[in-house]
């Protein structure tokens, strides 16, 4: 007991010690790490000549950064997240514990007056404060509705659970018109098009390439290539024959699958890395074709003045035509029009995405995919033609990626090659594999979370307000998403969403933990 | 004939430098069976830090020989990177092991674009270029051959010999072929495997920052993203040689620098990567585990 006792400063000063010979250790390792990189800058002088450029002063601040950030971990962090599981034992209170502290009644009340003080007295107190300032005034009204936000969904969090399908369909389906509310027309194409466009067209990429990956276990490294078929089908025939979206969108798609069964085709023999690697030699082929096959695809420079969609041929988007919706609709012409006619496009196609996954998955089909993820020699030898199997799911898998292309030619106007580089591919299945492989809903929001997290890091221009003027958020965007890429996975190695819930089941549906699952060895 | 002569002087060169990355991947995925995707950016790093070292040196000393320049980079880049390469496996690969297969290829791409990006954001998007260091060209029959092409045919040669030595005749290699037969058995013969497997990582590091010497060296230009197109050769070259199979990699380099320089002397130099991507695609459709690889014997 004495023992238990003394021990206890002693371990609390032991810890500081350790906390500290760890922190040199990591300092020491990032300066070595960092002396050449961060330390010395190579740039071009007048005479076009490298010469070196010292920031002693940035590498010591990383340095210490670093040093300090392992420090803090050592001593604060660590502990704590020990302590919280040896609470976890002795009462049986889970470790939400913390969250109900931090989402407490009294810290809601104060952030909504802060929120509502700076909302409503916001412009006045700017003007009083300076614009030095109010960049901070700005910094706190946005913490302060995130967190009002966060505290909503923490006390619903049962409601939400629950509910997740048909709640997430409804703010989808509100958002363009809460963002026009919020924003005005004009203001609304920002978040219309950069944020809720571009993140349900990763949403629909991850649920193709899902098909493939998560539902029939065969790693994909080149899924960006049906991308680019689909993409270049609608450019190419859409610029030369003028045909509609509505006709070379299933035609873009069947081209798309149509690839993936010639892709598939030899490659089934290959298993698990080596499939991998032949995929990605494949969408390297295609990108590589692509810049090269100048007569069709007018190389590098790429496609442009690809038609815009019309709706269904009744209400066009291009200005000069006589059926453009604002002449029609009698409403001033705005651009915003045709991107939150393209957002509802993109959300049509991931629901019908998710529609003939959850229904393939019950199908035959789908469940050999499943069986064929599990175990190839056990789906042989019980009668499953497995070359059929991966080929649908290979074709299935790339007609999502075909639709996808096409409707990104639709909206960006303009193809090119730079588009479709195996950093897309890395990114998809990063999507995939973080969201919980097979799961729906995790990687929604895996996409939310990653591309989101990496637009909004273009919005943040107060950090210039931090950082100088020189400082630019949106050269970090990548380096950012790689650095995520990696904490995510050490944090939850099987995705946001690790469980299962099997499509076949004797009494009661019961989800299985993803544990007891080897998906990916295709 | 000296035409076809002169392509596998320049193929042979361009297949050490993929054979010396290849090592590296064989290495690493012989012992813990995962694609490491930040490997060819391990490589980019290596020739980064012996630009720097070549500018210090500039800077700093008018007239060092070539030779001992060359050396200095060389060492120093491969400290760095061997740096680098531990790092990344303590941070990112070793609390993953175990965990189901994808994970820590994620983690391996995540830190290939953390690496790219983050040369780009220190040094800058744009191209490095350094004047040549070493000009001179012999003529043997109507085949010049550079002194560049000698210095890396020569400095990979010397390197896979005392790396052969390493891998067969040391107590180290030993552990290292016992963790790639079998992880469990290993440790309980008393071997070290998490060091083991460090180790693996500096040593194909290493030999990544030669490759990023020798190869900042030969073209005089190196760019943030030159990471992701070697490495993805070298790569193939590891499957094409059998992956796992060390010898298989410096054939598997030497076979696709072979494939490169020829399609691009007799055909069109546009499609020679496709040539190559090609090749690996064929070839692993007749022979699915490589050149040298052992057939996966699949029990149930």
């Amino acid at each position: 007991m004495a023992v238990a006792e003394s021990s206890k400063p002693a371990d609390s000063a032991s810890t500081m010690a350790t906390g500290l010979r760890e922190a040199f250790y990591a300092g020491l390792i990032a300066f070595f790490m960092f002396v050449l990189l961060i330390g010395l800058k190579t740039d071009q002088n007048i005479h076009n000549e490298l010469i070196i450029v010292p920031r002693w002063g940035l590498l010591a601040i990383v340095v210490l950064l670093t040093a300090l950030g392992r420090f803090l971990q050592v001593v604060y962090l660590a502990p704590f997240l020990a302590a919280q599981k040896i609470v976890d034992v002795k009462t049986g209170l889970r470790p939400t514990s913390v969250a109900l502290r931090f989402f407490s009644k009294r810290n809601l009340v104060i952030a909504l007056v802060i929120g509502a003080v700076l909302f409503l007295a916001g412009s006045a107190l700017e003007a009083a404060v300076g614009t030095y300032w109010s960049v901070y005034l700005g910094m706190l009204r946005g913490a302060a509705i995130i967190y009002v936000l966060a505290w909503v969904i923490f006390y619903f969090r049962n409601f939400i659970g629950a509910h997740s399908y048909s709640l997430g369909l409804v703010v989808l389906v509100l958002y363009p018109v809460a963002m026009v509310l919020l924003f005005g027309f004009q203001g609304s194409l920002k978040w219309v098009d950069n944020f809720g466009i571009q993140i349900l067209i990763y949403v629909m990429l991850a649920w193709g390439l899902n098909i493939v990956v998560g539902l029939a276990g065969l790693l994909d490294l080149g899924y960006v290539a049906f991308y680019a078929v689909g993409a270049y089908s609608y450019a190419l025939l859409g610029t030369h024959f003028g045909w509609s979206f509505w006709i070379l969108l299933p035609a873009a798609g069947a081209m798309a699958a149509m690839w993936g069964i010639i892709l598939g085709f030899p490659v089934l023999r290959l298993r698990g890395d080596y499939l991998a690697i032949v995929t990605l030699a494949f969408g390297e082929i295609i990108r590589l074709v692509l810049i090269n096959w100048r007569e069709v695809t007018n190389g590098a420079a790429g496609v442009s003045g690809v038609p815009k969609v019309s709706f269904f041929g009744l209400i066009s988007f291009n200005v000069s035509d006589p059926n453009y919706i604002a002449k029609v609709l009698e409403i001033p012409q705005s651009g915003a029009y045709y991107k939150i006619f393209l957002y509802y496009l993109i959300l049509a196609l991931c629901i019908l995405t998710a529609f003939v996954t959850i229904r393939l998955r019950s199908m035959p089909v789908g469940r050999a995919w499943e069986a064929l993820r599990e175990d190839e020699i056990a789906c042989r030898s019980l009668g499953i033609n497995t070359t059929t199997t991966k080929l649908t799911a290979f074709a299935t898998g790339a007609m999502f990626g075909g639709f996808a292309g096409s409707f990104f030619a639709a909206r960006q106007g303009f193809v090119s090659p730079e588009s479709f580089i195996f950093l897309e591919s890395a990114i998809i299945l990063a999507i995939v594999v973080l969201g919980g492989m097979g799961s729906l809903g995790g990687i929604a929001v895996a996409a939310a979370v990653m591309i989101g997290g990496t637009e909004i890091l273009r919005e943040m221009e107060f950090l210039k307000h931090i950082f100088g003027n020189d400082f630019t958020p949106e050269l970090y965007r990548m380096l950012l998403f790689g650095v995520a890429m990696v904490i995510v996975m050490v944090w939850k190695p099987r995705g946001f969403v690790g469980s299962r819930e099997p499509t076949a089941f004797l009494k009661e549906r019961r989800t299985v933990s993803g544990e007891f699952t080897k998906e990916g060895h295709g | 004939m000296q035409y076809f002569i002169q392509q596998l002087i320049n193929g042979l060169t361009l297949g050490s430098i993929y054979g010396l990355i290849a090592i590296g991947y064989t290495m690493v995925y012989g012992i813990i069976g995962m694609i490491n995707f930040a490997h060819g950016d391990i490589f980019m790093v290596g020739a980064f830090a012996a630009l720097i070292v070549f500018l210090i040196l500039g800077a700093m000393f008018y007239s060092v020989p070539v030779v001992i320049a060359l050396l200095i980079m060389m060492v120093v880049s491969m400290l760095l990177v061997s740096l680098y390469n531990w790092v990344i496996e303590k941070t990112a690969y070793r609390p993953l092991r175990g965990s189901f297969r994808l994970a820590p290829l994620i983690t391996a791409i995540g830190m290939s674009i953390a690496l790219s990006n983050f040369v780009q954001v220190t040094q800058g998007p744009r191209n490095k270029p350094i004047p040549p260091m070493i000009s001179q060209v012999y003529d043997i029959y109507g085949i010049s051959i550079s002194l560049k092409q000698i210095v890396i045919v020569v400095v990979t040669a010397v390197l896979l010999v005392l790396f052969w030595y390493l891998v067969n005749k040391t107590a180290l290699g030993r552990a290292q072929r016992a963790c790639e037969q079998d992880q469990k058995m290993a440790a309980l013969l008393g071997i070290n495997v998490d060091r083991t497997i460090s180790i693996t990582f500096i040593i194909g590091a290493a030999l990544a920052g030669v490759a990023g010497t020798l190869f900042l060296m030969y073209y005089g230009v190196v760019v943030f993203s030159d990471g992701f197109v070697p490495g993805v050769k070298a790569f193939t070259a590891a499957v094409l040689g059998g992956i796992g199979s060390i010898p298989g990699a410096v054939i598997g380099g030497l076979a696709i620098g072979f494939i490169e320089s020829i399609w691009s002397a007799y055909f069109s130099i546009d499609y020679k990567d496709v040539a190559a991507f090609s090749i690996l695609a064929i070839v692993l459709i007749f022979l699915p585990s490589g050149i040298l690889g052992r057939p996966e014997v699949e029990k149930v």
